[in-house]
């Protein structure tokens, strides 16, 4: 125990006699170590040794350690208490602390506290400053005290750093005058100005000191006063219980239990920040401008980390059960204008009728679910009652959300745009007395909870007989009621509904006229389904693509030509391009829908006006499906400049070739053609129906004659969109040579209305503005091969010399392998040292013994002589 | 002749059921007839029922007469040599036993007439039976010839039935098909084809010349049917299969000639298309000319009249025609002048869109890939085809992109189609002259292909990534392009259908809200949902 301390202090010791400079410039001394390679740069610390000086520091040093444990070796001490007076009987222990106190006060006082000047020593209690208890003890004078604490005064300031104006005490001290003064005034000395300084510093602290003392004494006065009104006083304000201490107390300590209960409870989790209404906006457009940079890859067709995207955000506890928790419905907290966003949320979502379309709705947080589906289970009844007693309020609460959400709209423009006009809009084009009372009549009627459909025929009888609007809250319901976090089957459940709803769809078309709005109603449906489960809306959309396509084909190679598909064909296209992105460079859905309407618009014979509305609508479709990625649709331009043919009159000389399925002249090639030029003026331009590619009625030629006015414009308006669409193509002047040609040359629109004359000259504009010349095509510059480098090769040199071992584990056990043998390696030298050193000393002993010895024996052997010849001189004089 | 037989004994079967008792009547008759002459006749009855409403009691009676009288050819019960009239027979000297047989050889003729009449019912069965009663009849006639034999130069063979056989075969009224491709099973056998090769030949004259040359759309299919269905045998050693095996001098009959067979063959076909044909007549005898009749011709250079016909039609025509002017070209020497011009022109939009054309892009390959053509030329073609592709469907730009790579790979000179590095940052406008006819003149070696950069933006990911090719050096290896020039557009749909999926379905990340919203809105400028 004791051993470890002192060596090492003795060690510091040796460490700290230095070597002198005579030793270091005494070329005897000196051994200078001869380098091998001269590297530049490289800073050696060996390069000169002191070899007489380590090996005398060494032996000095064993000197002082090894020796002295040797000699100590084999003798047993014992403890001392060399405390003052401990083994002191006669002293009182009263005294003996006191005098221990002095002692221990002149130790330290003398060491380093000379210079201290103004501060007295500290007193401590448990290693505390007594002097600080005090002052916290000190409640009431807490900030007076950090006042008066936090006061320098210039004196002190001078004295303490030497800066300040001239007539700092110990700016004496400072070099310049110092020396300046050293002449004549030698009398004061430096002791003198310092015993000055601590006498004025020490008065000036009794000063302090007393007038503290006043204040105390007078704020207490006056508590004591306050006291004694206090009384009067009824209501007590906050400031009053803060300065009264008797009350304060308890408080006080009720805080303090408080404060450490809450200490030892669990930490709360940090929640997530409330976020400000810019903050969800910044990152609801960072999530869009996420996904379009997204979409713009596939667009572009890069394979690379095309496994690393997602669309769906997988979070870190997702049970993969297709129940996605959307970001952006607005489930954390947050505040708008002022008001809490949460409450009117939740609200919203429960009731899920009153919801048009909320993309939200099968995004919900899973809690919410829960909710939702325990009152979805609860009897219809007490649903109803409650629905009913509340109406009030959601009627209110419902003004509250338009209101909001038209601010919202204006306030975060896109964002809103995006995601929620959609869903808002088409609420909001029905007044609000109609819908109140389509909800209360849907409220009325329909029950809660559906079971999902096992066959399609159940779907069927589900939702015959229903509005649209019912027949999508139904879907809705039973979406909700089998949400797959729910039971286990349910996901397959929704699966299958996905695809009878798909089936369903397919003969809504069908009926005659086609029920289009129902369609329109569950085309939100249908988008959560598919946001669920794309693999199975994937693999449905893909089925009936094939089906279709594959009929198509088997037609095709019977007959050459085949007839314009139906128009649950059409739907689905745009079922698909609802579904599905368009945009993608290759997509499972949506590449084959865009190849089987290639193949539409060129293998279908353009037989009559209802033909000619079809291919107008699988134009459209085909516009929509590349409005965004602008990809090449040759077979759409086909098709249009085809149309644009079959309104030409005289077609003779053609300055064009047309197209299959187009032919240039023959039977139902001037289907276009009008037959009375009287009634474009009567024509105005509405919507056609899409029920017409199936059921085309028109009664007389004027009826026609509108029809195909309709259909012509509706081509130059989509010839337009082309045009626009294309224009950066290299070869648009070529593609669109004989739309061109068509235009300018045979169909002119001088006898048309006003809108075909804007649009004609508006193509007419954008071809010819178009670039005709282009540089020529050439290779994609190669990247050029790297020329050799001849950089040294750079190998890495650790403590134990080169790179050895590969992984970082390898490396860090080489080199602490190494770092062992070297220390073993010196060790076991300083060990040799030692024992030598040892011996050395061991022999030294022997032969001082020796010395001694023969020193004495001699000595002897000395005195007996001296005695002998004493003796024998004496014998000698008596002989005489 | 066995299947022939047995066909004629289900039918008989099937009749059976449905007229049991006219058919116990028939069969009691057929039995009665033939085991004594004293019911000879009886026959009138069985010919009766031959000209009976009910097609079974004619399916019947058919079969009847074809066992009747078959039985009696083999017992030679029918007269033989030249017929004298029914009167004259009467009243004539001839014993009864040859008055019983020319009787007899009356109504085996009356027979014969009225089953060739049959040929032309409305009911297929019937002219089906009535097609092997009389191939029957044909075979036994063969057998037991009804002419005399005496003079060595003939050769016994029933020419005249054929004859008629395949003269009502041949309607003008209605389309035989289906009895036609029944027929094809008695053209197997050599003898009968040759001989009704050369009936075709003289009904074709005779009809056509007949009509003035005048379009016969129905005859003509009917002529075109018959022929087609024949198959040539391509050597000599084939020819085994007779109807009648001719005792004497087997070898000299011309029948059992390969090259006989081939001039007749090819007499029938240059009398069948020395006439003005429908356009969709013209493209099917154009489909088989270089497989199923080219080969079989003795002369084939003969048909060069009517390929170049054919050749300057235009269209889809032209294009079928090359395939035979390449058999020419290639096997039998012919030089054609501007033959690369013409197939210039012949590049329309429309190559893209015909059935044919996998069958064109391969004979422009073969044509193409001769290494002696000017660049000039190939460049023009590349160019126009370039030009063409940007009006064509995706499965035929999976054509006719490798095919226009192959042609600059063949070609290094016309690389600078698409590299063309000179020119720094100088634009330019197409030189390129779409409308000039003459390949020389149409400046394609100064343009680029312009278009090919532009089919890098087109819809479908095939045809994109093989656009691509261009920005890099072509590769050394030549596209097969036979592994594409079938694909159709339903494959390559399947191609996305059927990968499987192991990574996630991008979906639309927009909400759909609305049916006819999304994309742009165009559907829903224009139409309305109701």
């Amino acid at each position: 125990m004791g051993k470890a301390p002192k060596k090492r202090s003795l060690a510091d010791k040796v460490r700290k006699t230095k070597t002198s400079t005579e030793i270091k410039n005494n070329p005897f001394e000196v051994k200078i170590n001869r380098k091998k390679f001269d590297v530049l740069g490289r800073k050696s610390k060996h390069d000169v040794g002191l070899p007489g000086v380590s090996r005398s520091k060494a032996i000095n040093k064993r000197k002082e350690t090894l020796l002295k444990e040797y000699k100590h070796k084999s003798k047993s001490n014992k403890f001392i208490d060399r405390r003052f007076g401990e083994y002191d009987t006669k002293m009182a222990p009263e005294e003996k602390i006191l005098q221990r106190f002095a002692m221990e006060r002149q130790r330290v006082h003398d060491k380093k506290d000379v210079y201290n000047l103004n501060e007295e020593e500290e007193l401590t209690h448990y290693g505390q400053s007594l002097a600080e208890m005090e002052k916290y003890n000190d409640l009431v004078n807490s900030d007076d005290e950090s006042e008066e604490k936090g006061l320098l005064s210039a004196e002190l300031t001078a004295s303490h750093f030497g800066g300040g104006g001239g007539g700092g005490l110990l700016r004496k001290k400072t070099s310049g005058e110092q020396q300046e003064e050293e002449g004549n005034q030698r009398a004061k000395s430096r002791q003198e100005l310092i015993e000055e300084l601590i006498q004025k510093s020490k008065q000036e602290k009794r000063e302090r000191q007393v007038q503290r003392e006043e204040a105390q004494e007078l704020t207490e006065k006056l508590d004591q006063e306050w006291k004694n009104i206090q009384a009067l006083m009824v209501k007590k304000t906050p400031k009053a219980e803060n300065a009264d201490k008797q009350e304060e107390k308890p408080k006080l300590e009720e805080y303090d239990m408080m404060v450490r209960e809450l200490g030892f409870e669990m930490k709360a989790q940090p929640s997530e920040k409330m976020k400000t209404p810019e903050e969800l906006a910044r990152e609801e457009r960072e999530k869009l401008q996420k996904l379009e940079a997204d979409r713009l890859r596939r667009m572009m067709g890069d394979e690379i980390g095309e496994g690393a995207q997602s669309q769906i955000h997988m979070s870190a506890d997702d049970l993969n059960d297709g129940f996605i928790l959307d970001k952006d419905d607005k489930k954390t907290l947050s505040y708008q204008d002022g008001k809490w966003n949460l409450g009117e949320e939740s609200d919203e979502d429960r009731d899920v009728d009153e919801e048009e379309g909320e993309s939200g709705e099968e995004e919900e947080s899973e809690a919410e679910e829960q909710d939702d589906e325990d009152e979805g289970n609860e009897d219809g009844d007490e649903e109803e009652g409650e629905e009913g007693s509340s109406e009030e309020e959601e009627e209110e609460e419902e003004d509250g959300h338009s209101d909001l959400d038209s601010e919202q709209e204006s306030e975060d423009e896109e964002r809103e745009q995006e995601d929620k006009e959609p869903s808002a809009k088409p609420k909001k084009s029905l007044s609000k007395e109609e819908m109140k009372a389509q909800q209360d009549a849907a409220k009325a009627e329909l029950p809660y909870t559906f079971t999902a459909p096992e066959s399609y025929t159940d779907l069927k009888d589900l939702l015959s007989g229903h509005t649209p609007d019912n027949q999508r809250l139904i879907v809705a319901r039973t979406q909700k009621c089998n949400h797959p976090s729910l039971a286990v089957g349910n996901k397959l459940k929704l699966q299958k509904l996905f695809g009878f709803l798909l089936e369903y769809i397919g003969e809504l078309t069908t009926r005659s006229p086609p029920d289009l709005t129902t369609i329109d109603k569950l085309i939100p449906e249908l988008y959560a389904l598919c946001q669920m489960f794309p693999e199975v809306a994937c693999k449905a959309m893909q089925s009936i693509l094939g089906d279709a396509g594959h009929s198509m084909e088997e037609v095709i190679e019977v007959k050459g030509h085949v007839a314009f598909p139906a128009l649950d064909m059409l739907v689905y296209l745009k079922v698909t391009a609802l579904l599905f992105p368009t945009s993608d460079f290759r997509h499972p859905v949506t590449t084959p829908a865009l190849l089987y309407m290639s193949q539409t618009l060129t293998k279908c014979p353009v037989r009559s006006l209802q033909d000619v509305t079809s291919g107008l609508v699988l134009c459209c479709l085909a516009v929509e499906y590349v409005s965004f990625s602008k990809r090449f649709l040759p077979e759409l331009i086909n098709f249009l400049a085809g149309t644009l043919h079959l309104a030409v009159q005289d077609k003779t000389s053609l300055g064009y070739t047309v197209v299959p399925p187009f032919r240039p002249s023959g039977k139902n090639s001037d289907l276009l053609v009008l037959s009375d030029s009287e009634s474009c003026k009567s024509w105005s331009k509405k919507d056609l129906p899409l029920s017409a590619v199936q059921h085309l009625e028109l009664k007389n030629d004027l009826d026609r004659d509108h029809h195909r006015l309709m259909c012509l414009f509706t081509c130059l308006d989509l010839v337009k969109r082309c045009c626009l669409l294309y224009k950066d193509l290299t070869c648009f002047p070529q593609i669109f040579q004989p739309i061109r040609t068509l235009l300018s040359k045979h169909l002119s629109a001088q006898t048309l209305p006003e809108p075909f004359q804007e649009l004609h000259s508006e193509i007419l504009e954008a071809i010819s503005s178009a670039p005709v010349s282009h540089s020529t095509l050439v290779f994609e510059k190669k990247k050029p091969i790297p020329l050799k480098l001849l950089t040294p090769k750079i190998v890495e040199v650790l403590d134990y010399g080169k790179k050895r071992g590969s992984s970082r584990e390898e490396k860090e056990r080489e080199r602490l392998k190494h770092k062992y043998k070297k220390e073993f390696k010196g060790a076991l030298r300083e060990i040799r040292k030692d024992s030598r050193f040892l011996a050395r000393e061991k022999l030294n002993e022997v032969m001082n013994r020796d010395a001694e010895r023969k020193r004495k024996v001699k000595e002897l052997f000395g005195s007996l002589a001296t005695q002998e010849g004493e003796w024998k001189a004496l014998k000698r004089k008596k002989r005489k | 002749m066995a299947p022939a037989k047995k066909r004629n004994v289900s039918s008989a079967k099937t009749s059976e059921k449905g007229v049991k008792t006219a058919k116990i009547d028939l069969n009691s008759k057929l039995e009665s007839i033939l085991e004594n002459r004293k019911h000879a006749n009886d026959v009138f009855d069985i010919l009766e029922f031959l000209q009976s409403e009910k097609e079974k009691d004619v399916i019947g009676a058919v079969s009847s007469c074809s066992k009747l009288f078959f039985a009696m050819l083999e017992r030679k019960d029918l007269f033989m040599g030249k017929l004298p009239g029914e009167d004259e027979a009467l009243s004539g000297g001839y014993s009864a036993e040859e008055k019983y047989r020319i009787f007899m050889r009356h109504r085996y003729n009356s027979c014969v007439e009225m089953l060739l009449e049959h040929l032309s019912h409305e009911v297929h069965s019937v002219k089906e039976s009535a097609l092997c009663c009389l191939m029957k009849f044909a075979a036994g006639e063969g057998q037991h010839p009804l002419e005399d034999l005496d003079w060595s130069e003939h050769y016994s063979f029933p020419r005249e039935l054929i004859q008629a056989v395949v003269y009502s075969l041949l309607s003008k009224t209605t389309d035989n098909s289906l009895l036609i491709s029944r027929f094809q099973e008695f053209l197997e056998m050599e003898d009968v084809r040759y001989y009704v090769m050369s009936s075709i030949r003289e009904n074709v004259g005779k009809v056509m010349d007949k009509n003035k040359g005048a379009v016969v759309p129905i005859y003509q299919n009917n002529v075109f049917t018959l022929m087609s269905n024949i198959s040539m045998p391509s050597q000599e050693s084939e020819l085994t299969n007779f109807m009648v095996k001719q005792e004497a001098k087997h070898e000299d009959w011309k029948a059992a000639k390969l090259i006989e067979h081939k001039r007749v063959f090819e007499r029938m076909w240059l009398g069948f298309l020395k006439y003005k044909l429908p356009s969709s007549m013209y493209k099917k005898v154009l489909v088989i000319l270089h497989d199923s009749i080219l080969p079989h011709m003795s002369k084939p250079a003969l048909m060069i009249d009517f390929l170049t016909a054919a050749y300057e039609v235009g269209g889809a025509i032209s294009l079928l025609a090359l395939n035979g002017l390449f058999v020419l070209i290639h096997q039998h020497n012919l030089d054609y002048p501007d033959f690369y011009k013409k197939l210039y022109n012949l590049l329309e939009p429309s190559i893209f869109h015909v059935k044919y054309r996998a069958r064109f892009f391969h004979l422009a390959n073969l044509f193409l890939s001769s290494s002696h053509l000017p660049v000039y030329l190939v460049a023009a073609f590349a160019k126009r085809l370039a030009r063409l592709a940007l009006t064509a469907p995706p499965a035929a730009l999976l054509i006719v992109l490798p095919f226009i790579y192959n042609l600059i790979r063949r070609h290094p000179s016309c690389r600078v189609l698409i590299h063309k590095p000179s020119t720094e940052d100088e634009t330019l406008e197409d030189p390129y002259l779409m409308d000039e006819e003459d390949p020389v003149q149409c400046c394609a070696l100064e343009s680029s292909l312009w278009e090919i950069k532009t089919l890098q933006k087109h819809y479908h990911p095939d045809v994109a990534k093989t656009a691509m090719l261009i920005n890099k050096p072509l590769s050394e290896q030549e596209d097969d392009i036979s592994e594409v020039l079938e694909i159709t557009a339903y494959e390559l749909m399947e191609r996305d259908l059927k990968q499987t999926q192991n990574k996630s379905i991008p979906l639309e990340f927009e909400t759909a809200s609305q049916l006819l919203k999304g994309g742009g809105d165009v559907l829903g400028q224009h139409f309305c949902l109701n």
